[in-house]
């Protein structure tokens, strides 16, 4: 009994969370593609239309894309279409 | 599992020299071992049966492996497997099996045997754990001699901030007995890491909670509703507002837990009521991996994130059940998973008719996050036993007390606006002239509990509603 008392069963998922490395700094913002992530909070759109304007200015170009809610991760599907379209992307969190 | 020792062919007994059967039929067995190929294994004293030589079994390794429930027991085994097993002493059982006759002249014809030592209480639980052990997937963490397993499990963050119980493989296999579900199989994937979580692993956080084992079919219904869609704990976890999961039971699972719906039934001293809310949130933060200060951002968060379960108190209830309104079968266990924030008491002490009780509830339920936000936030309105008997001497149902709760809670937008009332906060300016309610259709649960001394009742507030938030879901309890 007190050997198995002394053993205990892992509470957790044991997952091994894989680390990636960042992807290289962008150089400069000419003729990249900036996606812009609404999350859907109120107000997330004149933060990122602002940010349109300063990073057209610099010569990147916009696409814009929105969470269909604030409150769940973005579906799978979206964040590939970011993945694929976009050198960068910039994603709203405030209201 | 350790690995299952096999049984030789032919006839082989199980028998304990404490059994007053196996006593009676040592003759029996002797007479057998001059005519077939049999194997006694004893289960107390190596000496016993006399005159037929026995394997020991006391360590009961081969007792629990072939699941021996009785003895005497006797079994055929052809070509290594079993074909044919009786329990107890009868004649007829055993010269079939045996294919002998005239066995045990002047013995009775029939005598039942006593429990096998392999399944005592006192015992069974350490033989599953020496024997079966092994069937547990999960990772073992060995203690150091001197550590101390309360404080080993606060140091590697698998705590709430209470003392949890360390889940040892006795407690988490005694866990498992309260369910007919597999260890291995998925029970949900669960957030915000989307991690699955296996039968063992709630099992595992349902011991660290203070379940018992009858509690596991409330934890695992209760885990299934909050990691779908609609329930989003996601989101619940991750906000900034103080909402986190709310379960209310139904059905007659609530009696036989022993669950309190009566005084006190937002408060501390039930042990089902404390520890089935307290392991989903330890299944959330330990194999979801969902910790205030990371995902869980909460402002403020509330008391109920630690555990809020409560029963609803149907057998005093003027109304039918919460669980029925959205769908469940009357009678059937159920659990409903609502986000909810702490509780909050209305106190109205004078009404005695409806229609000014109703209203006393409206102004309250008009608070709701604020009173100048409509249409955002379900609410749960707990309904006290002394003002539920207001509605039901006067003969409103559930359906006309939230009919007229919604007909108060119109408002019209000029009082909800930016700016009324010298208040900032509210709707945009264009909805002036709307009339807005408070709750949407089905936005006001109302549930039946609480003890039966206080003109009281208590408004559960809600979180972000509809698709976007989190609804609130169903689930039935299977065992």
């Amino acid at each position: 009994m007190s050997q198995n008392q002394r053993v205990l069963l892992d509470p957790t998922s044991e997952r091994e969370l894989p680390i990636r490395a960042r992807l290289p700094r962008l150089a400069d913002l000419s003729g990249v593609t900036v996606g812009l992530l609404d999350i859907s909070k109120a107000r997330g759109d004149l933060f990122l239309n602002r940010l349109a304007e300063l990073l057209e200015e610099r010569g990147a170009t916009i696409k814009r894309y929105a969470k269909p809610t604030f409150t769940k991760p973005a579906p799978t599907d979206l964040r590939q279409q970011i993945a694929s379209e976009c050198g960068a992307v910039i994603e709203a969190l405030a209201d | 599992m350790s690995e299952r020792p096999a049984l030789p062919n032919g006839l082989v007994a199980f028998v304990k020299r404490d059994c007053p059967t196996c006593v009676l039929v040592g003759p029996v067995l002797a007479q057998l071992a001059k005519h077939a190929e049999l194997t006694v294994y004893t289960q107390d004293d190596p000496s016993f049966p006399e005159g037929v030589p026995a394997i020991d079994d006391r360590d009961l390794n081969v007792s629990w492996h072939h699941k021996i429930d009785a003895v005497p027991t006797l079994v055929r085994v052809e070509e290594g497997h079993e074909t044919e097993r009786v329990l107890g002493w009868h004649r007829g059982d055993w010269e079939r099996v045996s294919g002998a006759s005239g066995l045990g002249e002047g013995l009775p014809a029939f005598r039942p045997g006593c429990g096998s030592r392999s399944v005592e209480p006192t015992l069974a639980l350490d033989l599953a754990a020496r024997f079966g052990g092994a069937a547990l997937q999960s990772r073992r963490v060995e203690l150091g001699e001197d550590e101390d397993a309360i404080e080993a499990l606060f140091a590697r963050g698998w705590s709430d901030g209470l003392p949890v119980v360390p889940p040892t493989e006795r407690r988490v296999l005694a866990m498992l007995n309260g369910t007919t579900r597999p260890p291995d199989e998925v029970v949900a994937v669960v957030p915000p890491d989307l991690a699955p979580c296996s039968v063992e692993k709630v099992a595992i956080n349902a011991v660290m909670a203070g379940c018992k084992p009858e509690h596991m079919p409330v934890v695992l219904a209760a885990l299934e509703a909050a990691c779908t869609d609609e329930f989003n704990i996601h989101g619940l976890l991750a906000t900034t507002m103080g909402a986190g999961p709310v379960i209310v039971v139904n059905g007659p699972i609530r009696k036989r837990l022993g669950m309190n719906s009566g005084k006190n039934v937002f408060g501390q001293g039930n042990r089902a009521n404390s520890s089935i809310g307290r392991a989903l949130a330890l299944i959330v933060r330990n194999v979801g991996g969902g910790r205030p200060g990371e995902v869980d951002r909460a402002t403020f968060g509330n008391p109920g994130k630690l555990s809020f379960c409560f029963p609803e108190d149907e057998e005093g209830s003027p109304w039918t059940p919460l669980a029925t309104d959205f769908g469940a079968e009357a009678g059937r266990d159920t659990v409903l998973l609502f986000p909810g924030e702490g509780p909050r008491t209305i106190v109205d002490q004078i009404s005695r008719d409806p229609e000014s009780l109703a209203r006393s509830f409206a102004v309250n339920l008009r608070t709701v996050h604020h009173p100048k936000l409509p249409l955002a936030f379900d609410v749960m309105l707990a309904v006290g036993p002394e003002h539920a008997r207001v509605f039901a001497e006067a003969g409103w149902d559930k359906a006309q007390l939230q009919q007229r709760l919604h007909e108060l809670l119109l408002i019209p937008g000029r009082e909800l606006v930016r700016g009324a009332d010298g208040i900032a906060e509210g709707i945009p300016e264009g909805l002036a002239d709307a009339t807005l309610p408070k709750f949407k259709p089905g936005g006001i649960l109302i549930v039946h509990c609480g003890g039966g001394a206080g003109l009281f009742s208590a408004i559960i507030g809600g979180w972000v509603n509809g698709e976007t938030g989190s609804q609130p879901v169903l689930r039935e309890i299977r065992s």
